[in-house]
Formats: C-alpha cells, sequence, structure tokens
C-alpha cells in the first residue's frame, strides 16, 4: 500500500503539468458551454489537447488516443482540473458513445466518427430516455419503421444534454414491438440537424437549461448508421451504460467540504462564529467522513482497474453516497445562514452558489441511475440478492400495460 | 498510488481466517459469554502462538515484526470471529504504547511477554460516566505512587501491565503499573457484553512508573487512541462484514409471502445501505493504517474517519441483523445478540463515535 504517485506516475505527472503550464492562456473560461462562444472555446482546447496527445486518453493509439492506464487519465484529469473549472461537453460522445462504437460498431462507423469525436469537432447526444421510460429504459416507445435503406422514426427523447449544440446522437429505438422489450431495440447514429428532428429546451427548476426533450417526426436514418444487430440494441445500451458509471463525476460543482467549513467560520450565530456551535461542527465532521469514505472507495476501484479488473458494480457506490450528500450538505448550508438562507444571487453569500447548488442537487439523485436504481444493482448484483419481480416478465411489449403518465 | 494491500498481506489474513474458522466459530464468543471464564484461553494461547500478538512488535523484542498493516488486516479477522480474547487491550493499548513511548528499557521488560501471551496489558484512562478530558482526572501520581480509581478498565481483571493516564502535578503522564501488586484492587464488572472483560482497578499507593515524557501524557495518549482507533476500525469492519453475510443468507432462505425476503425492495434496499457503509468505513480505515504505517501526520484526522464510520457500520449492521431476522434475532439461542453486544462494546470502547467527529472537526479547523 502506498498513497503517493510511484515513479513512473510522478513523471506522467510533472508532463501533464508541464504542458498544461505551457498551455495555460488557452484554457476556456467560460461557463456551462450553453452558448455559441463558449462551445468555440471548449472546442479550441480540445482540438490543442488532441493535436498534443492528450485528448481521450485511454483510448487506444489506432483512435488518437494513448492508451493510457486508467491511474494515468486520473492524474490527467487531476491536473486539467486545476486550470479548468468548465464542464467538459464532449464527455458523452468520447466517455460512453465512443467506447460503444469501439465494441459493436463497423470499422466504416469507427473510421468516421472516432477521431472527430476525440478532437472535439463533432459534439455527441445520448438519446436513451423518454418520458415513459426512464429507470425501465427498455420500456421506450420511440419506434424505427423499414422502409427501403432506411428507418423512420417517430417518438420523443428527453433528458438530452447538450441536444442543441450536438452534432450526431445515439438512439434508441424499438424496431419490433411484438416481441420481448428487452428484444426488440435497435441502437442507431442520427444526425442532430436531420429533417424532422426538433429541439426544445427543459427549464429545470434551478433555473438553467442543460436538458432538451427531442421530437422525432418521420425522421429518416440510413441503415447503414444502425450499430449492432437489429433487434440487438439492448447490447450496445448495456455496454454505454456500464461506460456512464465509470464516468459519471462525483463533483460537488466545485463546493466541497472545504468551502461549507470556511461558511460556517464566516457565519454569525448568537455572536460567535457558526463552527463554534457543537451542532454545526459535527454535521461538518460527518460530510467529511463520508466524503473521503468515497474518495478513497475511489482510488480502491481505481487500484483495481489499474490491475486489469474491469468496472464492477461497486462503481455505483460513489454516486450512490455523494448525490444525496451533496443535497444534505446544499440544504444544510442554507439552513447555517439564517434566514439569510432564502436568498440567491449577489446578496447571498458565496454569490448564492449554495443555493443553487441545493436546487440542481435533485437532478444529480436521478441522473444516470436513480438512487434507488443503484441501491437496486449493489443488492443484486454486488450481494446477489434476487432481482426484482417483473410484471411484464416474458410479454410483447405491444401488451405490456401503461399507466397514464 | 497502490491503495491496497500486498498479496502477502492478503495471504496473511487468509491464513488467520482459515485458523479462526477452525479455532474460533461464534460459539466460542457465547461460551466465555455464558461462562464465568474471562476469556478463551486456548484461542489466546493460539494466536499468540500464531504471532498475532506481536505482529507490530520487531522482532529484537520477541514479535513477528510484521507491522501496522498486517495487525490491521489480523483485526479484522478477529472481529470477524468475535474472538473472546482481551486482543485489542492488550495489543492495541497495551502494545501500542509501549512501541509510541516506551524506553528500550520498558520495552525489553514488557514487550516480550505481551508477544507471547504471558502478560495481558491494557489502558486505564476511563474514570467513571461521562466523557474524561485529561483536566478532570482525578487519579494522580505522585512520586513513584499512583492512587484513584479507573473505571471500565477493559479486560482490566486479567492484566498483568496497566497503563494508565494520570494526573501529574498540573500536567498529565502516562504512567506503567505491573499486577498484581500491593495498593492494586482490581473488580471484574458486569457489562452488556460478557464475552469480553471489563473492571474497576483501585488504585492506592500503587508503585508506578512513568511512561514516555512527564507531563506530556495528554498529547500521547491522544495518539496512543489514534493508533488504536485505527486497528479497533479493522475489528469492527470485521465484524460488520460478518453480520452483513449471516443476515444475507438468512434472507436469501427465510420465505414469507411465497417468496424469500431478500427479494423485498424493503430489505435490499437496507441491505445495499449497509454494504455501503460498511465500505466507507473499510476505505477509511485503509487510509488510516496506510497512516500509521508509515507514521503520517494526517494519522491525526485518518483515524478519526475511520473509527467513526466503523462504529457507525458495526452498530447498523447489528441492529439490522436482528431486525432482519425477525423474532429469532431476539433469542438468546441465535448469535445475532452476540454481534449486537460486542458491536456496542467496540464503539464505546474508545469513546463513542460522536467524540471521534468532535475530535475530528477539532483538529480539522483548530
Amino acid at each position: 500500500m502506498d498513497f503517493n504517485d510511484a515513479p513512473e506516475e510522478a513523471a506522467f505527472r510533472a508532463e501533464a503539468r508541464a504542458w498544461l503550464e505551457a498551455n495555460a492562456q488557452a484554457v476556456p473560461t467560460g461557463g456551462l458551454g450553453e452558448n455559441a462562444e463558449a462551445v468555440a472555446d471548449e472546442k479550441r482546447w480540445q482540438a490543442l489537447k488532441a493535436d498534443a496527445g492528450w485528448a481521450c486518453l485511454t483510448w487506444p493509439e489506432e483512435y488518437g488516443g494513448r492508451a493510457a492506464s486508467p491511474m494515468q487519465n486520473v492524474i490527467w484529469n487531476e491536473e486539467e482540473s486545476k486550470y479548468k473549472a468548465s464542464v467538459n461537453i464532449f464527455s458523452i460522445g468520447q466517455g460512453m458513445l465512443g467506447p460503444t462504437l469501439m465494441v459493436h460498431g463497423t470499422e466504416e462507423q469507427k473510421q468516421r466518427y472516432l477521431r472527430p469525436m476525440l478532437r472535439g469537432e463533432e459534439i455527441w447526444s445520448q438519446l436513451f430516455s423518454e418520458p415513459g421510460a426512464g429507470s425501465d429504459i427498455a420500456g421506450l416507445r420511440t419506434h424505427c419503421v423499414r422502409d427501403g435503406d432506411d428507418w423512420i422514426t417517430n417518438g420523443q427523447k428527453i433528458w438530452t444534454s447538450g441536444a442543441h449544440y450536438s452534432d450526431w446522437g445515439i438512439l434508441v429505438a424499438r424496431t419490433d414491438p411484438n416481441v420481448v422489450k428487452h428484444a426488440g431495440l435497435s441502437y442507431f447514429i442520427v444526425d442532430m440537424k436531420a429533417p424532422g428532428i426538433e429541439i426544445r429546451p427543459i427549464k429545470q427548476i434551478d433555473g438553467g437549461s442543460g436538458f432538451n426533450e427531442v421530437f422525432f417526426n418521420d425522421v429518416r436514418i440510413p441503415d447503414s448508421s444502425r450499430v449492432g444487430e437489429i433487434n440487438d440494441g439492448w447490447r450496445c445500451v448495456i455496454t454505454t451504460l456500464m461506460n456512464e458509471r465509470s464516468s459519471l463525476g462525483m463533483s460537488l460543482g466545485g463546493l466541497g467540504i472545504d468551502d461549507l467549513i470556511e461558511l460556517a467560520r464566516e457565519t454569525r450565530w448568537d455572536g460567535s462564529a457558526a463552527i463554534d456551535d457543537a451542532s454545526v461542527r459535527r454535521r461538518l465532521a460527518d460530510y467529511y467522513i463520508r466524503l473521503k469514505g468515497v474518495q478513497y472507495t475511489s482510488y480502491r476501484s481505481l487500484t483495481a482497474l489499474s490491475r486489469g479488473a474491469t468496472p464492477g458494480p461497486e462503481g455505483s457506490i460513489g454516486k450512490l453516497v455523494s448525490a444525496p450528500l451533496r443535497q444534505e450538505m446544499a440544504s444544510f448550508a442554507v439552513d447555517l445562514l439564517g434566514e439569510a438562507g432564502v436568498l440567491r444571487g449577489d446578496a447571498s453569500a458565496a454569490r448564492g452558489a449554495w443555493q443553487s447548488a441545493y436546487l440542481g442537487a435533485p437532478g444529480i439523485r436521478l441522473a444516470g441511475g436513480t438512487d434507488e436504481i443503484l441501491r437496486n444493482i449493489v443488492a443484486e448484483r454486488v450481494l446477489g440478492l434476487p432481482p426484482e419481480m417483473r410484471a411484464d416478465k416474458g410479454m410483447a411489449f405491444k401488451e405490456i400495460p401503461t399507466g397514464s403518465l | 498510488m497502490n491503495f491496497d494491500f500486498s498479496e502477502e498481506q492478503k495471504l496473511l489474513q487468509q491464513t488467520a481466517r482459515d485458523y479462526l474458522e477452525e479455532h474460533c466459530q461464534l460459539d466460542a464468543a457465547r461460551q466465555v459469554l455464558e461462562s464465568s471464564a474471562p476469556y478463551a484461553s486456548d484461542l489466546w494461547k493460539g494466536v499468540a502462538e500464531m504471532g498475532w500478538l506481536g505482529a507490530a512488535i520487531p522482532e529484537a523484542y520477541g514479535g513477528a515484526g510484521f507491522g501496522h498493516l498486517e495487525l490491521a488486516l489480523i483485526a479484522q479477522e478477529l472481529g470477524r470471529a468475535l474472538a473472546p480474547i482481551p486482543f485489542s487491550s492488550s495489543v492495541y493499548l497495551a502494545t501500542e504504547a509501549l512501541l509510541l513511548a516506551g524506553t528500550p528499557e520498558q520495552r525489553t521488560r514488557y514487550l516480550p511477554g505481551l508477544a507471547s501471551g504471558e502478560r495481558i496489558g491494557t489502558l486505564a484512562h476511563s474514570e467513571g460516566a461521562g466523557r474524561g478530558g485529561s483536566p478532570g482526572l482525578t487519579t494522580r501520581i505522585e512520586g513513584d505512587r499512583v492512587s484513584g480509581t479507573k473505571i471500565p478498565v477493559p479486560d482490566g481483571d486479567v492484566a498483568g501491565l496497566i497503563v494508565a493516564v494520570v494526573r501529574d502535578a498540573d500536567a498529565t503522564s502516562l504512567a506503567l503499573v505491573e499486577l498484581p501488586c500491593e495498593g492494586v484492587d482490581v473488580e471484574a464488572l458486569d457489562s452488556i457484553d460478557p464475552s469480553r472483560s471489563q473492571a474497576r482497578v483501585t488504585l492506592n499507593d500503587a508503585p508506578a512508573e512513568i511512561l514516555g515524557e512527564r507531563g506530556a501524557g495528554e498529547d500521547l495518549a491522544a495518539r496512543l487512541l489514534d493508533r488504536a482507533a485505527t486497528l479497533m476500525a479493522f475489528e469492527q469492519i470485521g465484524g460488520a462484514e460478518r453480520a452483513l453475510s449471516i443476515t444475507r443468507d438468512f434472507c436469501m432462505n427465510r420465505y414469507a409471502f411465497g417468496r424469500p425476503i431478500a427479494s423485498f425492495q424493503a430489505l435490499k434496499h437496507r441491505l445495499a445501505d449497509l454494504f455501503v457503509a460498511i465500505e466507507l468505513a473499510k476505505s477509511n480505515a485503509y487510509y488510516a493504517a496506510w497512516a500509521l504505517q508509515n507514521d503520517e501526520p494526517d494519522l491525526a484526522t485518518a483515524a478519526c474517519s475511520a473509527r467513526a464510520s466503523a462504529s457507525d457500520a458495526f452498530e447498523l449492521a447489528s441492529k439490522e441483523m436482528i431486525q432482519m431476522h425477525g423474532g429469532v434475532g431476539f433469542t438468546w439461542e441465535y448469535d445475532c445478540h452476540l454481534f449486537y453486544r460486542r458491536s456496542k462494546l467496540l464503539a464505546v470502547t474508545l469513546g463513542s463515535a460522536d467524540l471521534w467527529r468532535d475530535r475530528l472537526i477539532e483538529r480539522l479547523t483548530g
């Protein structure tokens, strides 16, 4: 057991630092990549990294990566995050869809899409969730009907991050409603600018619009854009979701325990610093302990990955703990401020960052596997407990009952 | 970074597990619980022969000279087996106190006996109900004599060496008291977990010797408790893992409403939460063990995190164990109560999880 960098890790870190130091002036400083200018900045930065060999480090060399180890990837991310605070708008493609194409795509598809994805020339969206299919994703209803060399697509997707600035999307749609739900799905690459696609931003409870609804009205998709076999799309979905779990960030949106301790120091309670209050201290200690537990658990996983283990269901622990914890910490920060805790914006402490975190926190507990689904994963795949009883087991998709929502 | 135990260390852990499966079934804890014996003496001899008592003691002092990472894994296995022996008192407390602060002469005098198990050691710090900080200590040392009452002293009734935290003029010191001797009265006490011993130790002008720097007892005791808490966390994690494993198997085989109760989400999700609590505690404990082994300053905070999360995890495990077993979990016959008792005993010995949270934030923020 050694917590410090091994010599080769230290050398790699030094190399990464040197490059970042030399290129620091090119790091995007924009917001969440929601406007065209910020997107252009992100693309420039990605291309610069790609040309220097610092893009998609774990990808194989034939697609422009450097076949780096998981540990090296973590070291790079640690170093890059010291310079760059903005969200990575390429992560859905690079972290989830690219790896799926590498496994299930045709040679032609890999040659066409992977390099522009790596360089950030093309941005990708994931078109999985639907208004009627969230946790039960295989129950999705968007369907494709064959028409010559094309498929005609109709339906609606939802919770699509970055659809408005994406070039390509990965669509999972029903191609056979007469078989059990998992067996009638196919996986397609779709041009987000194709006729018949309509994108509408969703306004979230925190006021932001990171997600969209995407409507498909007789959208034509060439069969050559299908990934994997017809009706075998579920296999691709599994690959994508496995990569999602290992690439999901555990970040508190820039707010950490140090910030909360600082807030408790600055805030006055009955004439003293709030941090002098025993109940405050105990809460802070509790958050610190859980955050450290998550951090060291990820280091244990990383050590296992470095030895060639495949990412296991244990990876679910990080998000299962940190998403509700983020909500709890934000809620506590708002409480800490007394009646002024209701304020947002410049009139509030930390310019309302905790209030924004509070309003945004419920989304983290839902995205990429709800708390409840993650508990099922731990229960079934780690502890080996029986799977959920399924009322639709063995039923053809078209016979599965639906509700009014 | 390599955040895992080595193959050799894991092999040692497996050897420990195999040994305890043969020599320390859960019946061992039950036998001590139901008898007047203070501990399982055959098992004590056995673990001494295995070299576990001296795992962190250098070979020059009669130990096995492994290290604290190895000791941590042994502790985890002893926790798993609910081993009814004074291991934590003798090894995490008395032995660690000598390793931390003993002079070469003191080490030569006591460590070989502690390593062979002929002498059992413990720490006497508590002085009755409430949280005892150094300022409130009434046990005093004057010259080379100590007087006062320590209660409870874990395994004090079988100890041949007590490390006492004592008032020393205006400061605090650690003092070594050899037992039996004149001026020391020891009385075994009943407890919530009689598979481990507790005692009242009354000192009346008992001969004693200062351990470590005179007047540095507060700092030494704090550092000693950090070491002990880290090792104890592994013992607690071992107990929690065993409780989860037994409960999981029970829920798979117990049927209600025509299906295994393990298929009900009300239980699945709680078992998942328990697993997660244990994993977080384990990760915190790994980090603390690394800090302990390498004498890192981070031990001061890492020990708090490891200890608080391990106490919480084992207590949660033992409570859920009884709840999920249903009525049989409340019977004397089933083993659940052995875990329920032990988890509370270990959580209280060395101070509650809340005390360690308080200590953590003190160290983080001053």
